[in-house]
């Protein structure tokens, strides 16, 4: 187990900067999710952790010790491709064992280990199988057996769920969460899905176009966004925001006024030009409020979502009660003040 | 008629459309030119091939049955023994050097280097120029006074004061006629192995560089398995074009000196043709058949066919 330091890191493909300057620390068996949009430079990132990719600029430290010019093999760490990259002439057992056979293991200890992973992963009954006869969840548990089977400083995942199909992508989640409750070894993981961040990390790192826009535990990031990246990124349904100004002791948009936060931010004062942020869960259903009109209604059973119109803006809420409003009905809201967001209109900071 | 009271009826096929609907009929009509030309190309001079063995036949005139007897004179001729080690030396050596410097100019092609599709271009030439035409060149290269090779180590750089005498004696005109088949054999094995390594998935590589492997055991592991059943394909039929090679010996060397470089095919050419001996040379050809089939199922079978490659496909 090791901590993984990357310190002002760039990455220039020919003369295109794709990383620019990122900055990340995992602590000693800590699980790190990098997430952000397709493109974001994750993959490039985690690729040069594993050494797959040379650090343009910067310093990359595992277990302390700088691998910027160690190679790949040396750094003791095992990755799981998002296309998994099973060997495909070898059985899930010559997959597993691939490694140590290079390291000229005795039987008896490769043996021991790929029977260990194969256990934990429940690939037993498959050992003599080749990949081609796996379904998509064997193989992708076979792509981490490889990687228990070396027993390394840090596991990394580039998206690895992203080719199973929905319903398996939420079993394998929480496997793989299990997986490092057990084992206990630090854990880079890729994906682009805000929601597998939110349920798997301990720390997320939000990246768009090359920059870390925000770290932190999963609920500080849904709490306090620093910006609107962030708050638009994390959250599903995303988070409404509404353009406008400060007056009064108010927040107008149209004429439309809704309250500002419980604790008013310092900079917000009478006049300034902000971005209000509310997510729909945080929309309450208020007969003093603000009355939007109905567009759509999406009833999901446990709650129902409603789109609608609040002046000029569209919102979405989500509401634990039964909604009986027809479209073009109007509904009467109004936010939680304790759970309400500004930002910035110009640079999209949030307030605070 | 407007949009509200138009029905949809699918309108009845004509009897053209219908019969062409028939598959039987259709099966019969995309069969017939296949059959028909490989009755017609193939079998029939495979067959007449395979009759004439079996006679006297000579050029001009009407053979008779003659049983084995083509094939049991053969056992006794030096020449046709001579030439069936010939080819089986023939074949041996130059698929080795077409194999081994054909794969080792594809490894070379498949990682990114400066000017790869002008290389490329460059690699196929030999492929591209009748073989006729490079024959020839060979022939002036080893010419015993034009050669360039001699003009080069004898005049230039005087390394040696005699030239070279390339054909006139057996051994050094076979490892010359080995030497222009591989060359001419390089282009086709190298892009297609090129092709072959490009089918094997850059990922396989990385994760094999993080399970440890160096670049001999990323080759051995993981690039040799993957390209065999390729590989095995293209030995086939490379092995099948220098066993029956014969242009390339027939304008060098004409069998020369002494009928110590004839191959089958150049034997069987000659006793048949300018020979007269039609019966004769027919009944060389045929004796290459087994070797054919033993060399094709060994490519085949021995390395061709995986385990891994079978079963079914979940994506
Ligand atoms: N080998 C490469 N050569 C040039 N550009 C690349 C290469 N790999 C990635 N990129 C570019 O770097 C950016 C980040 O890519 P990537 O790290 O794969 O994004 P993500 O994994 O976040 O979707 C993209 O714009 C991509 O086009
Ligand atoms: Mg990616």
């Amino acid at each position: 187990m090791a901590t993984v330091s990357v310190r002002a890191v760039r990455k220039a493909f020919g003369s295109t900067e794709v990383l620019h300057g990122v900055d990340v620390e995992v602590e000693d068996g800590e699980f790190v999710i990098l997430v952000g949009p397709s493109g974001c430079g994750k993959s490039t990132l985690l690729r040069m952790i594993a050494g797959l990719e040379n650090v343009t600029r910067g310093e990359i430290a595992i277990g302390g010790r700088v691998v910027n010019n160690v190679a790949p093999k040396e750094r003791d760490i095992a990755m799981v491709f998002q296309n998994y990259a099973l060997y495909p002439h070898m059985t899930v057992h010559d997959n597993m064992a691939f490694s140590l056979s290079l390291l000229n293991a005795p039987k008896e200890v490769i043996a021991a280990k790929v029977g260990r992973a194969a256990e934990i992963l429940g690939l037993q009954p498959y050992l003599q199988r080749y990949p081609r006869q796996l379904s998509g969840g064997q193989r992708q548990r076979v792509a981490m057996g490889r990687a228990i089977v070396r027993d390394p400083q840090v596991f990394l995942f580039d998206e690895p769920l992203s080719n199973l199909d929905a319903k398996l992508r939420v079993a394998m989640r929480a496997e793989i969460k299990d997986l490092h409750q057990r084992l206990g070894t630090t854990t880079i993981y890729v994906t682009h899905d805000q929601i597998e961040a939110m349920t798997m990390a301990d720390k997320i790192v939000v990246m768009n176009g090359g920059n870390v826009e925000q770290m932190g535990g999963p609920l500080d990031l849904y709490d306090r966004p620093d910006n609107l990246f962030v708050a638009g990124f994390i959250g599903s349904p995303a988070m409404n925001f509404l353009k406008g100004e400060i007056r009064g002791g108010a927040f107008h948009t149209g004429d439309v006024a809704l309250p500002l936060p419980l604790q008013v931010p310092s900079g917000a004062q009478d006049g300034r030009r902000v971005i209000y942020g509310i997510r729909p869960e945080h929309l309450l259903l208020d007969a003093a409020g603000v009355a939007a009109t109905v567009h759509v209604t999406e009833p999901t059973g446990s709650e129902t979502q409603v789109i609608m119109n609040l002046g000029t803006t569209q919102v979405v809420g989500a509401f634990r009660e039964r909604i009986t409003q027809k479209p073009g009905q109007s509904l009467h809201i109004a936010p939680d003040p304790a759970l309400v967001h500004l930002f910035d209109e110009k640079t999209g900071t949030r307030l605070s | 008629m407007d949009a509200s009271t138009w029905v949809a009826k699918r309108p009845t096929p004509s009897a053209l459309a219908q019969l062409f609907d028939n598959k039987a009929f259709l099966i019969a009509v995309c069969l017939f030119p296949a059959v028909g030309l490989l009755l017609v190309f193939l079998t029939y001079p495979l067959g007449l091939g395979i009759y004439l063995a079996f006679t006297d036949t000579e050029i001009g005139g009407n053979g008779h049955w003659i049983g084995l007897e083509n094939f049991e004179y053969l056992l006794t001729d030096r020449i046709f023994i001579n030439s069936v080690w010939n080819t089986m030396f023939y074949t041996f050596v130059a698929t080795v050097g077409k194999f081994a410097l054909g794969l080792w100019l594809a490894l070379l092609l498949n990682h990114h280097i400066p000017f790869q599709s002008a290389i490329r271009a460059i690699i196929l030439l030999p492929y591209i120029v009748p073989t006729v035409l490079s024959a020839i060149a060979f022939w002036w290269i080893y010419d015993p006074q034009f050669s360039i090779i001699s003009y080069v180590v004898v005049d230039q750089l005087h390394l040696r004061d005699k030239y070279f005498d390339f054909l006139g004696e057996p051994w050094p005109a076979r490892w010359s006629l080995i030497v222009a088949n591989i060359w001419r054999g390089i282009p086709f094995v190298a892009i297609t192995l090129l092709a072959g390594l490009q089918t094997i998935s850059p990922s396989l590589y990385e994760a094999a560089m993080l399970d440890g492997a160096s670049p001999w055991q990323q080759f051995r592991r993981i690039t040799a398995p993957l390209l065999m059943p390729i590989l095995a394909i293209v030995m086939t039929f490379s092995v099948l074009f220098t066993f029956t090679d014969f242009q390339l010996v027939y304008a060098i060397t004409r069998g020369g000196p002494i009928n110590s470089t004839h191959l089958m095919a150049t034997l069987a050419f000659q006793r048949g043709i300018p020979g007269a001996q039609l019966g004769e040379g027919a009944a060389i050809a045929v004796a290459m058949i087994p070797f054919l089939i033993f060399a094709t199922l060994f490519s085949y079978y021995a390395l061709g066919n995986r385990k891994w490659q079978q079963g079914s496909d979940n994506d």
